[in-house]
């Protein structure tokens, strides 16, 4: 059976829902792994969950990218072993450097916590498969500093290369300013590495994997993956 | 012991969001010659070297690793005189 670790970091807060959403929800096995351990185990995919790592001092996970465990982190995502950075998850990986650009505060410096849709850019990834192209999923927000930056060329790059996962859109999936609820270059919300066994999103995912929580479209992510690893 | 002085800022083509609210503000409360605002961070460090250049080397190698982060934002370090 697949095994997802789910990292701990002191201001975690999204970890029991991306280890509900793996286990309970998906069926997967999943761990927690805390974040001064030295080493992984023996597990399939790593996610490192949302929160407030230590406090968001200095700069949103900019210190729990020293942590231990991210060393093991970072050798796994080198050995092609899949990285999903959840929010916090993803602020973590950009300051680690498997992902490229940074945050910054929302456009409009609000901490913004609601249902918005992503538009489906890239399926051929182990993160999209059981998705459409195209595809307008539900899934919700909830931070302060969303706003995915990167120097012109780092842009052009990513875009170029299809690392730009998901797009925030409106319902229908149509990518405007209306819909961009941070400031996020191209209404960015999602990419992933060169390699394509990174994603970082700002989207909750594991937060979406259920009808009581208004949405189950966040499961296809994590199906994604469970597919890429039978097929590995 | 050297204090040194880290200032972090952004780098100009990155737009500033908190700066641009500050801007907002002190424009409502009529500082209307005020025409831009710019956040960054200023750190101190008590460094243990004995040498200014020693101390300087010090602090650039920890605004570099992580003090500030280099996709975003610039930095600058100025060794003060030694303290006790």
């Amino acid at each position: 059976m697949a095994k997802f670790a789910v990292i701990v970091f002191p201001g975690s807060n999204c970890d029991h829902d991306a280890y509900h959403a793996a286990k309970h929800v998906m069926g997967a096995d999943a761990e927690f792994v805390w974040h001064k351990e030295t080493a992984l185990g023996d597990v399939d995919a790593v996610i490192v969950p949302g929160g407030f790592s230590y406090g968001d001092y200095l700069r949103t996970g900019a210190i729990a990218r020293f942590s231990p465990i991210m060393q093991e982190v970072v050798k796994f995502a080198n050995r092609g072993g899949l990285v999903m950075g959840i929010c916090n998850g993803f602020q973590i990986l950009l300051e680690a450097g498997l992902l490229p650009g940074a945050m910054l505060a929302n456009e409009r410096l609000k901490f913004s916590c609601k249902q918005i849709y992503l538009k489906t850019e890239q399926i051929d990834t182990p993160f999209t498969n059981a998705l459409k192209q195209d595809q307008a999923i539900q899934i919700p927000i909830a931070h302060g500093e969303g706003n995915y930056t990167a120097p012109q060329e780092t842009i052009k790059e990513i875009e170029n290369n299809g690392q730009v996962l998901f797009r925030y859109c409106d319902a229908l999936g149509n990518v405007s300013p209306e819909a961009n609820p941070n400031g996020s270059v191209n209404n960015i919300a999602g990419i992933c590495n060169k390699e394509r066994n990174v994603l970082g999103m700002m989207p909750h995912p594991e937060r979406a994997c259920e009808m009581h929580l208004g949405s189950e479209d966040g499961r296809l992510i994590f199906q994604s993956v469970l597919n890429s690893l039978e097929h590995a | 012991m050297f204090k040194a002085r880290v200032h972090v800022t952004l780098k100009p083509s990155i737009l500033d969001p908190k700066g641009k609210a500050s801007l907002g503000a002190l424009q409502n409360l009529g500082y209307d010659t005020i025409k831009n605002v710019r956040i960054g961070k200023m750190i101190e460090l008590d460094i243990d070297a004995s040498t200014e250049a020693e101390a300087l080397q010090a602090a650039e190698m920890a605004a570099r690793k992580l003090l500030a982060n280099e996709v975003m934002e610039d930095f600058e370090v100025q060794i003060l005189e030694g303290v006790s």
